[in-house]
């Protein structure tokens, strides 16, 4: 067994490597912004009290949380077009579905954080003849968001992870790039080697920072 | 908040502040209040004592809305509360009682993520609209007057027990409440640090504020109180002065229930 590394001629690459690694962080970050909106909007409709809201807030919840994302994004790609009768671009089915996915996990994280909060918290609001979103906006969310920071750390970093999964419907990420650069040289070690390190370079720091942070929240107490 | 505060003034000593009339409260099938009826009037410190499960929180929780009574009205100053935040038609809104009306709780509910300061304030500039810098004196004051101005800076988990009450105290003063209700503001306090509140409680009580009062201390009730009320079985079984509520109890429960704590 001797295998001669050759890092070389995947390396003349580089330019599609860090184009897909471009790609990877504009999906994970649009994805995280949309999910953020679309998680608030998702957990207002839970915490209304409305039982119809809750409704669709939870059907869309647990669909999107009880099939795996690259079903989802099959089905959106090749599956929902044959349902409006018109076909979808895959880099809008890819951003929509990555959207969706991460905001049904997003909504149940910030509406634990929520519900965790001391019921004397509202009451205090309340007392002081704060309105329900004064009470809200000021004294609930402050402390709720603070409480749901390490899981939605935690959420955006398996995002940053699944969005390998649009190179599936030909979105050129990361992941997609390693097997174009693959194809080319015929290399998979050193090609998937180098996209598995990219990953990790991307991300060490992230969890690192999301550790530090955590601990700096504790102090705080 | 100027003219409100003027109005009451010039109202007589004798008029009711604040009104229970007819009061019932039922959680699904277990009634809890049975019909109260209390008048309290300015000055007046008014406490509440009964076993546990009497109503008495229940009852108190009720005057500022903090739990809405299943039937029965109560008024502010002459005028029946509606059921929506806002004031509408005749009924005052639930929002512009609770400005008026103080709460102070069992377990403070100071707002951890600000400071002793900012818990103070935070009443006057966001529900009052008062200038940050005037209501930032006006807390100074208070802070002052229940002993803690140096601690304003602190954050509400770096304070004792008997501290974060007296901060939560000085935050319901900072509304300029006509009435204060304390919720057994010394259940949860260490016994070593039950006197520094109740200190400043006797203390608002000399100073005229209007109170009513459930708490578990009798001495305390018995002399801080211009009235004593008796909450059995969740309707007012006995009601008079301290001398004859707790001192010569007249009702055989009564006499139980006081005798318990005279130890």
């Amino acid at each position: 067994m001797t295998y001669t590394w050759d890092f070389h001629s995947v390396w003349q690459y580089w330019d599609l490597f860090l184009w897909g690694l471009w790609i990877t962080v504009v999906y994970t970050l649009g994805s995280i912004a949309f999910g953020v909106a679309i998680g608030f909007a998702t957990c207002a409709a839970r915490l209304s009290g409305s039982m119809i809201l809750i409704s669709i807030a939870r059907v869309y919840q647990e669909i999107f949380r009880c099939t795996p994302l690259l079903v989802q994004l099959l089905w959106f790609y090749y599956a929902f077009p044959l349902l409006v009768g018109a076909s979808i671009d895959n880099r809008v089915a890819a951003m929509l579905t990555l959207s969706l996915y991460v905001g049904a996990f997003y909504a149940e994280i910030f509406r634990g954080a929520i519900v965790s909060i001391d019921r004397g918290q509202r009451e205090a609001a309340a007392a002081i003849g704060m309105s329900p979103w004064q009470s809200m906006t000021r004294i609930i969310l402050p402390q709720a968001m603070k409480r749901a920071l390490p899981a939605f750390i935690n959420q955006s970093v398996i995002q940053f992870k699944n969005t390998s999964l649009v190179s599936v419907i030909s979105v050129a990420d990361l992941a997609y790039m390693a097997a174009v650069v693959n194809g080319q040289t015929y290399r998979p070690l050193e090609s998937y080697t180098l996209m598995a390190f990219l990953y990790i370079a991307m991300l060490l720091p992230i969890t690192q920072a999301a550790d530090w942070v955590e601990r700096r929240l504790r102090v705080s107490d | 908040m100027e003219r409100m505060q003027h109005m009451s003034k010039n109202t007589d000593p004798g008029e009711a502040v604040i009104e229970a009339i007819g009061l019932h409260k039922s959680y699904g099938p277990i009634e809890v209040l049975k019909g109260l009826d209390l008048k309290l009037e300015r000055g007046e410190v008014v406490a509440l004592i009964g076993p546990s499960g009497s109503g008495k929180s229940t009852f108190i929780r009720c005057l500022n809305m903090m739990e809405i009574p299943t039937d029965g009205t109560i008024r502010f100053r002459q005028k029946p509360i509606g059921k929506s935040f806002r004031d509408k038609g005749a009924h005052l809104g639930i929002g512009t009682l609770r400005r008026h009306v103080g709460m102070v709780f069992q377990h403070f509910n100071l707002f951890p993520h600000k400071t002793v300061l900012e818990n103070v304030t935070e009443g006057p500039i966001v529900v009052c609209g008062r200038p940050k810098r005037e209501a930032e004196a006006l807390a100074m004051e208070l802070l002052n007057q229940v002993g803690l101005a140096e601690k304003h800076a602190a954050y509400p988990n770096h304070l004792s027990g008997g501290q974060k009450q007296r901060v939560a105290i000085a935050r319901a003063l900072a509304m300029e409440p006509e009435v204060l209700l304390l919720d057994e503001v010394t259940s949860a306090l260490d016994p070593e640090l039950v006197g520094e509140v109740l200190a400043v409680i006797r203390n608002l009580a000399e100073n005229g504020m209007t109170m009513a009062i459930v708490t578990h201390e009798m001495a305390f009730a018995a002399d801080v109180a211009s009235r004593v009320i008796f909450l059995d079985q969740g309707v007012i079984a006995e009601t008079g002065t301290p001398e004859d509520v707790i001192l010569n109890p007249q009702n055989p429960r009564l006499q139980g229930f006081v005798a318990r704590f005279k130890g």
